[in-house]
């Protein structure tokens, strides 16, 4: 049996998964401090 | 200001425990955080892209299993980081019922969408080494069963979080939900030991140490050691984006009472 689909299949699920939850949760946290920094600059 | 703007939404909510209050204040700990987490995302990268390199490309292929045993270096790592985060969601609820700690409540609601996501990984791993290793994507084996069943806590920790009007109520009702389904980690853990599972034994226990060889060991640390390390990046931003949200709801609120 080729066993390539089945590694890369279970190593590029973690990578996308790692990827994809970095990459939210780094939006997320600029968002979260783009919006606190600019409530706060107001009058 | 942090702590007084946070205070009517999450502050303190009763009287024991004061250093844990003080520990726990949203303020004090996202000016301890924001400082770290540049660090911690850094050394987070830097041990999963060497963890997972190292197993993909250099550790050597099992006698036994050929390179299908290379799929352990992410799947063993989500395995036991999906249990931890599990167990720190279990100990957020417990301080949120039993000390009210203002940050419990935040970190347990930021910890489930993560933990599940480490689930995720794992049973897929998994999966996708069963079918050339046992002819099967799925067998209903003790350890497989109760790691889909922590799967299954994790999303309804997460939906009960958002069951309720009152996020009050939502935030008690998942926390006795954590707590109750802690009993499923002692079960994940032993079950290869009570029942005569297809799943195969620990490879690697505290009290037993290692039965694998160091050129497959190293890596697998390392990969752990960076998952964990992921995990906590993970929560620890999070929980600093949970807390700005509500600084700003809080703020925008006090203007919109000073305006009115």
């Amino acid at each position: 049996m080729n066993l390539t689909p089945f590694i890369d299949g279970s190593y590029g699920t973690t990578v996308l998964f790692l990827v994809g939850i970095f990459a939210l949760t780094y939006l997320r946290y600029r968002s979260a401090t783009k919006r606190l920094a600019a409530v706060e600059k107001r009058p | 200001m942090t702590e007084n703007i946070l205070a009517p939404e999450i502050g303190p909510r009763g009287a024991t425990g004061t250093w844990l209050h003080r520990y726990a204040n949203p303020g004090r700990f996202l000016r301890l955080a924001q400082p770290a987490l540049p660090w911690l995302a850094a050394f987070s990268i830097i041990l999963t892209v060497t963890g997972i390199v190292w197993g993909y490309f250099f550790a050597p292929a099992d006698w036994e299993q050929g390179n299908a045993a290379r799929i352990m270096y992410v799947h063993v790592p989500a395995a036991w980081v999906s249990m931890a985060g599990y167990a720190a969601l279990a100990v957020c609820s417990f301080f949120s019922i039993v000390w009210r700690h203002p940050l419990a409540d935040l970190a347990a609601e930021e910890i489930g969408p993560v933990g599940a996501g480490f689930t995720f990984v794992c049973l897929i791993s998994g999966a996708l080494w069963g079918k050339p290793m046992w002819g099967a994507y799925w067998v209903w084996d003790a350890r497989l069963t109760s790691v889909l069943v922590l799967f299954f806590l994790y999303l309804g920790h997460i939906a009960l979080i958002r069951a309720f009007d009152n996020r009050e109520h939502g935030y008690r009702a998942a926390a006795i939900l954590a707590l109750v389904g802690a009993v499923n980690l002692p079960i994940i853990v032993f079950s290869v030991q009570w029942w005569n599972t297809l799943h195969q034994g620990n490879t690697i226990s505290i009290t037993g140490g290692s039965k694998i060889y160091v050129t497959m060991l190293y890596p697998l640390l390392i990969a752990s050691v960076g998952f964990y390390m992921c995990f906590i990046t993970l929560v620890t931003a999070r929980l600093c984006s949970a807390i700005m949200e509500r600084k700003t709801r809080a703020l925008l609120l006090a203007a919109a009472e000073r305006g009115a």
